[in-house]
């Protein structure tokens, strides 16, 4: 038997005065799998250190086997509070790089999409930095209209969280009438709901005191430090990729960008309800300019593009060339052109951007994702230091930190 | 005045001359190339001059093919204000693949940098901490390296009852 040794304590630590914390990595109050290792004094926190890395998986070493349309679900799985913003993310990298045109009613339809989705993620954010400063009714009355999102997801490509939803081209069908009914229903109902989640939280005394001044961090910080997204917005800098880099016809929809001054949970929290708002607006304007395809325009829901699009299952059983097609698809034999391209979009927590590097190949020859929470995770130590536990929490959920994204 | 890709070029041909080189549009933003002992010096001079105060990206590629330049970092950097993304690398020997770390000038790289020292074994001289950081400290190869494939999904010498393979 393996004899037994004394724990031997590092040098100094009798001596120290501040204590040891481990917060994670899977603790009820850091929502996803974070690991720090705090000094604290009292219940201030001296420093801390990360660790990540938990939920690694390798994505960007599995896309270099795998066909574009094979990569759509892997990324699914990195913000899966808005995977279908990854989605479409990818299509429209896949599309740049290959240099399809997309209709504008599927531009539109996109934006519908995309813009459920970032409601969707900033409603979780929002209510989470609610449940993290004790306040649960409003997570759990948002939850229904999260509800309502998938739903619509549902209708539109089968399934709620990891969507796999759209194709390089479009969309795999066309909209149902449910999905616009569902949709109607939600641009009816959530509004209001919206406005009493901002009631509840916005001049909330507790919740102000709670989220002022803590946690923030200047402009110039925060750009060193690579934030974007909202959370670079709350620390004032309007810099969104939907309107620096316009992708999917986002040029042709009004919309403001809310910023914030002092970069603070609160700051944060008002920016991703002011974006929501937006959201709201722009999903309708698109809803308008879906409505306004007539005949045979407003039964476009695909690009033409038979290298990349499958065919309807009816033409491949039916038709010689979609047969052909579809198997060629199927098998990955289409060789990708060589070359590289950066392709970003406005994420959930951030700029989302995809590095593609093809060889001439039938898979990327290297695909890398910017994850935007990964960058800006670095800050954590010094939004923090110096500060109480309890707004350590906080700041982590106002973050938006999503665990899938960080660690790829 | 606004910044084009032919003022940048024209500049930071001026500063560097040869040192810069392979200026390229094709892939929709400008990208080029200077030899690896010159990357802080170029960085430098488009934060300062050029204002590309936003490192966007910062990730490796491993090219086998090339001799003597087989691992590439490729950094994206952003202009905020004229708002213009630009791409820059550098390429280093698989033998001696020494970067110098851009962490003085953008608190960001220091994740992206560890990050690509974990996957590609690049290792960036003067990062106040650079270790693994997604994989397991005990890893001994670098997985994103072309010579790491993964694992042949037809093999048969692996007993696994509980996946059913085998």
């Amino acid at each position: 038997m393996e004899a037994h040794h004394n724990i031997v304590l590092p040098e100094g630590s009798i001596e120290k005065t501040t204590t040891t914390l481990n917060l994670g990595p899977t603790h009820p109050a850091t929502h996803g799998v974070f690991q720090n290792i705090m000094e604290i004094d009292g219940e201030r926190v001296v420093s801390t250190e990360q660790s990540v890395g938990f939920i690694h998986r390798a994505f960007e070493k599995l896309a270099e086997r795998r066909n574009l349309y094979q990569i759509t679900p892997i990324t699914d799985r990195l913000n899966y509070c808005s995977s279908p913003i990854n989605n479409m993310g990818w299509h429209i990298t896949c599309e740049r790089f290959l240099k399809v045109e997309t209709p504008k009613r599927v531009d539109y339809l996109r934006i519908i999409i995309m813009e459920l989705a970032r409601i969707s993620d900033h409603l979780i954010c929002n209510s989470i930095v609610g449940v993290d400063t004790g306040a649960y009714t409003g997570f759990l009355y948002v939850m229904q209209y999260r509800e309502l999102i998938y739903e619509i997801y549902e209708e539109v490509c089968g399934s709620r969280l990891t969507t796999n939803i759209g194709r390089i081209g479009g969309f795999e069908r066309n909209f149902t009438n449910t999905a616009f009914t569902k949709l109607e229903k939600f641009l009816n109902e959530y509004p209001k709901v919206l406005q009493e989640f901002e009631n509840l939280f916005t001049r909330n005394r507790i919740f102000m005191e709670r989220t002022q001044g803590t946690g923030g961090i200047s402009a110039a910080r925060a750009m060193n430090y690579g934030f974007t997204g909202p959370n670079l917005r709350a620390a004032g800098v309007d810099y969104d990729v939907r309107v620096a880099h316009p992708y999917s016809s986002y040029q042709d929809l009004d919309f403001s960008i809310p910023v914030g001054t002092t970069g603070d949970n609160y700051d944060r929290f008002l920016v991703r309800n002011a974006e929501m708002w937006q959201s709201i607006s722009i999903i309708k304007q698109a809803y308008e300019k879906v409505q306004s395809f007539k005949g045979t325009e407003a039964e476009i829901f695909h690009a033409d593009v038979p290298e990349y699009y499958l065919p309807k299952k009816e033409d491949v059983y039916n038709n010689m060339e979609a047969l052909i097609w579809h198997f060629k698809i199927i098998m990955g034999e289409i060789d990708l052109p060589k070359g590289q391209i950066y392709s970003a979009v406005e994420g959930g927590n951030g700029e989302l951007g995809f590095y593609l590097v093809s060889d001439g190949g039938r898979t990327p020859f290297r695909l890398h994702f910017r994850r935007p929470c990964f960058i800006y995770y670095q800050a954590y130590p010094e939004l923090i230091t110096g500060g109480m536990l309890s707004d350590a929490v906080v700041t982590m959920s106002s973050l938006n930190l999503i665990a899938g994204e960080l660690d790829a | 005045m606004s910044l084009t890709y032919t003022t940048i070029q024209e500049k930071l041909e001026e500063k560097f001359g040869e040192q810069v080189s392979l200026f390229s549009t094709d892939s929709g933003i400008l990208s080029f190339e200077s030899p690896a002992a010159q990357n802080l010096k170029v960085m430098q001079f488009l934060f300062d001059e050029l204002g590309f105060t936003f490192l966007t990206d910062l990730c490796g590629v491993n090219y086998p093919d090339q001799k003597d330049a087989e691992l590439v970092v490729v950094y994206h950097l952003h202009n905020f204000v004229d708002n213009i993304r630009l791409r820059y690398s550098v390429a280093v020997p698989v033998a001696q693949p020494d970067v110098f770390t851009a962490t003085k000038l953008f608190e960001s790289a220091n994740w992206m940098e560890r990050e690509t020292y974990d996957f590609f074994g690049i290792n960036f001289i003067g990062h106040p901490n650079l270790k693994r950081i997604l994989n397991v400290d005990e890893m001994d190869y670098f997985p994103l390296r072309k010579e790491f494939p993964l694992e042949d999904q037809t093999r048969i010498d692996k007993d696994d009852e509980m996946f059913g393979r085998g």
